[in-house]
């Protein structure tokens, strides 16, 4: 069977809040200057990327009770720095993500519609939800949602902006200076929008962006948030970064999009993974493993293992064994505001399997974490990375990456001047940018008002 | 263009400043194609322009060339109406926006000097959102950003976010005591906000990030503060995500026509815009203000209070009123502002600013009637004619706009505390 030859999607990611970020390295720089932000956009934007991605936690992180000061902490809002970096690219798509649970949909709608203009078309939104208490405690709302509620307030949040970005079609303005007509129609804007979460009515006061509707991306991997994603999102990061789990998840997902009438190409699958360059595939192994333990200090070993085991650890050797005792079952009490902690259903069982991998590799603590926290991580000469990525989108593990780099904000310039040159080489990634919104960069129609599907047919033939 | 360069700044001028009149200060106020309804329709007018990012940095730099103290940027949460409290159905004004705060962080990488204040409605948002945002656009313009917080009273505005109900108004309903502490309540909650505003930008002392690799901490949380703000309508732990800006507390400003607004610039503004229409008026307006401060204990901070004016300006009267009635003619009404409307020549209205100066105001936000015209008329003619009469700046002065305006970068409180609580240890 021989299938046409698919371009790869590229994003920069960044560099977040947490322990991927390496802050102790001599080349690493601020997480807060707008130079920052401007260096990672203007790479991103000479290598032809499709978007830069902001992540985005809205209490800082606490463990043991107090905040939370091995990782990089600090972070812009993510809508004034995106509109900030419009100012100083072109063609950059301009992702950033933007909670469901402390904001409302029209303050929303009105932001993300406004970037979409001031960028001429390049806003996307990482569609993300909050269940506790804890961040809760910043905002109006206050309280949480439960587990089951999260994704129910996401859908009709995410319906409800809709429902004021097609609330202008966009030929409303026609500002006759003869006639005095500035608007074709009275009632433009006009919405009401009643759900069990939302009763919010009136006119929307954003006509229509270039783009219609932002890009939607979705982070979520459960059963619910696959089906979200496949229902509703232009783009869905994953974490199944190996080829084989990656294979298992596109399907997965892709499988999915007949149900809601969608086509194959219109739900792109991006898993966010790590890359370490070098002048040959052994030099950049020893740099990958360097870089490991920057990320995972002993300290940091140490937080990890008391977010599973749910206990104060922190007299525990982190060059020593496993702690004998076993983690603490029930509410997670030791860490808050990290979104990770949750993945550890069973914590027990977690550790047993921890346990035997110390035990089959002969691992200290630290190198046990070091091995469990990694992310898919691709390392190599620029050539071999080139090849695997390729190969990775070739055979459907993925349609492109969101590329995490370790350094602020200096992480991504070896990618763009070594792997990208060879990836435009091989013709699977473009040398220069064929439209100007993120839309057309993605090959994503406009999503219309009507239907909510893609209006035009699919991406392009190239 | 039409008009002369700004004249180069005279040196003999500026050695004569010390002994000349007190500067002061402008600031100009940006709203679609201006602020007269039928501005659009003028030839000149770019209606078309009004969302896209080139319109505002073309604004921005021309202000910025007169050498202005700051721009505002007007904002609503809904469509614009002609109508003080609902919604209207007309199709013959500018209708539609983008939104303010990220308006200003569009244009900020663009300007180098002026300050640039976006509108923000605080009744409806969070102030942990407008915190962040506004360090934020205080990070990416380098220090010159402020936030002009604004209250809605108005019902139709409640509904688009559908988490309170406020009762319909209209004008006539102003007086009645329920609606006047339904207006104390709204005001409050904007003290409130502003409080929220100034405890999340101290949340970070200035040296909270130490990026310590001897023992692998990147903050000392110990300069991480809590603010556990408690109030009727949110309540707010802190600290913030983003860390201080770089003003420290970047300028909170509010514009007021009565009591009530005018205490919430005494108690928590830096900047207040009013509204007299003659000096006496601005008189009573700023002692009225001057006695809230010293009320809130504020007297030593300074508080500047600036007039607004809508303006027409031309070469000569008899021009500035023939486009007057021109605009007022295409309206199909004669124009009506909250604010005095000044019709004439520059040189006229720089003798009405020194006037009114002498009221005890800081300085004047003027309203472009037109756009480009009248601002230009305030960049190319009213400042050189201010600057001639030794009563304006002749180049930027400061890095940020607390510098432009005199206001001093607060400590934050919180490095002030602990600093009082370690000098209270005996040694």
């Amino acid at each position: 069977m021989s299938k046409p030859v698919k371009q790869i999607h590229l994003a920069a990611h960044f560099p977040g809040v947490n322990n991927t970020t390496v802050w102790s390295d001599p080349a690493a720089g601020s997480q807060i200057d707008f130079s920052s932000f401007v260096h990672l956009a203007r790479t991103a934007e000479r290598a032809k990327f499709d978007f830069l991605f902001l992540a985005e936690g809205l209490r800082l992180r606490e463990q043991g009770g107090q905040i939370y000061d091995l990782d990089v902490v600090g972070r812009p809002d993510t809508f004034t720095i995106l509109a900030a970096v419009a100012a100083v690219t072109d063609r950059l798509g301009l992702a950033g993500t933007i909670n469901s649970t402390f904001n409302e949909p029209y303050e929303v709608a009105r932001q993300f519609a406004s970037l979409d203009h001031l960028s001429a078309g390049r806003a996307a939104w990482n569609v993300v939800t909050s269940w506790d208490e804890f961040t809760g405690q910043n905002f109006r709302r206050g309280g949480y949602l439960a587990q089951e509620d999260r994704y129910e307030r996401a859908k009709q949040f995410l319906t409800a902006t809709q429902v004021l970005f097609d609330s202008w079609r966009g030929d409303e303005i026609v500002a006759d200076k003869e006639s005095g007509a500035f608007l074709a129609d009275p009632d433009v804007g006009r919405f009401q929008h009643r759900v069990s979460q939302f009763d919010i009515s009136g006119r929307f006061n954003v006509p229509r962006g270039p783009q219609g509707r932002p890009v939607i991306l979705q982070a979520g991997d459960s059963e619910e948030g696959r089906e979200f994603a496949a229902s509703s999102a232009d783009a869905i990061f994953s974490r199944h970064g190996t080829l084989e789990s990656g294979r298992a998840f596109y399907s997965d997902v892709k499988d999915r999009l007949a149900r809601y009438g969608r086509g194959h190409d219109e739900l792109l699958i991006l898993p966010a993974v790590t890359f370490v360059l070098g002048e040959t595939d052994a030099d950049a192994q020893e740099k990958a493993a360097l870089i490991r333990r920057q990320q995972v200090s002993g300290q940091t070993a140490i937080k990890f293992l008391e977010q599973l085991w749910n206990r104060d650890l922190s007299d525990h050797d982190p060059d020593g064994p496993l702690p004998e005792v076993d983690p603490l079952v029930g509410e997670n009490t030791i860490a808050k505001g990290r979104a990770s902690v949750r993945m550890h259903r069973d914590p027990r069982e977690v550790a047993r399997q921890w346990r035997e991998l110390a035990a089959a590799k002969n691992l200290s603590t630290r190198e046990v974490i070091i091995e469990v926290t990694g992310r898919q991580s691709f390392i190599g000469t620029p050539a071999k990375v080139a090849e695997t990525l390729n190969e990775f989108v070739q055979t459907d593990a993925s349609d492109g990456f969101v590329l995490a780099p370790h350094i602020t904000p200096g992480g991504i310039d070896d990618f763009a001047d070594t792997v990208v040159p060879l990836l435009q080489e091989r013709g699977v990634f473009r040398s220069e940018y064929e439209g100007t919104t993120l839309r057309d960069h993605l090959g994503l129609a406009e999503r219309s008002k009507k239907s909510g599907r893609s209006e035009k047919s699919g991406r392009k033939a190239s | 263009m039409a008009l002369p360069d700004r004249a180069l700044p005279d040196p003999a001028l500026r050695a004569s400043a010390p002994t000349g009149p007190t500067p002061l200060h402008l600031a100009v106020a940006l709203d679609g194609t201006g602020w007269h309804p039928a501005s659009w329709r003028l030839p000149e007018a770019q209606p078309q322009g009004l969302l896209t990012a080139a319109y505002w940095a073309d604004l921005v730099a021309e202000a910025e060339r007169g050498l202005l103290d700051l721009v505002t940027i007007e904002d609503s949460l809904g469509l614009q109406s002609s109508a003080p409290f609902e919604p209207d159905h007309r199709t013959d004004q500018v209708r539609g926006r983008l939104d303010a705060v990220l308006t200003a962080a569009r244009i900020a990488p663009l300007s180098r000097h002026i300050g640039l204040v976006p509108t923000a409605t605080v009744t409806h948002t969070e102030p942990f959102h407008i915190s962040k945002a506004i360090a934020t656009l205080d990070f990416v313009s380098s220090g010159r950003a402020g936030v002009r917080v604004q209250v809605s009273g108005r019902a139709d505005e409640a509904e688009l976010f559908g988490r309170r109900t406020l009762p319909p108004l209209t004008p006539q309903d102003i007086g009645r005591p329920d609606v006047q502490a339904l207006i104390g309540q709204l005001f409050d909650e904007a003290a409130d906000y502003v409080e929220v505003l100034r405890r999340l930008w101290d949340s970070w002392e200035d040296d909270a990030e130490i990026r310590d690799a001897a023992t692998g901490r990147f903050v000392d949380r110990e300069k991480l503060h809590y603010i556990d703000f408690e109030g009727a309508a949110f309540s707010v732990k802190g600290p913030s995500i983003t860390p201080r800006p770089p003003q420290g507390q970047p300028l909170v400003a509010a514009l007021g026509h009565q009591s009530v607004p005018y205490r919430l610039i005494a108690r928590s503004a830096d900047l207040g815009f009013v509204t007299p229409h003659d000096a006496d008026q601005a008189r009573a307006i700023v002692g009225g203000i001057r006695a809230e401060q010293a009320a809130a204990g504020r007297s030593h901070e300074t508080v500047h209070v600036f007039a607004d004016l809508l303006v027409l300006l031309d070469d000569s009267p008899s021009a500035a009123v023939a486009r007057r009635d021109r605009l007022d003619e295409l309206a199909g009404a004669a124009l009506s502002s909250d604010a005095e409307v000044f019709t004439g020549t520059p040189a006229q209205l720089a003798d009405l600013l020194q006037e009114w100066q002498q009221a005890g105001l800081t300085g004047f936000r003027l309203r472009p009637a037109t756009l480009p015209h009248d601002l230009e008329q305030i960049t190319r003619r009213l400042v050189p004619e201010l600057q001639r009469r030794g009563a304006f700046r002749t180049a930027y002065e400061a890095d940020t706009l607390r510098g432009l305006l005199g206001l001093p970068r607060p400590e934050s409180r919180y490095a002030a505390a602990s600093a009082a609580a370690s000098a209270t240890v005996p040694v």
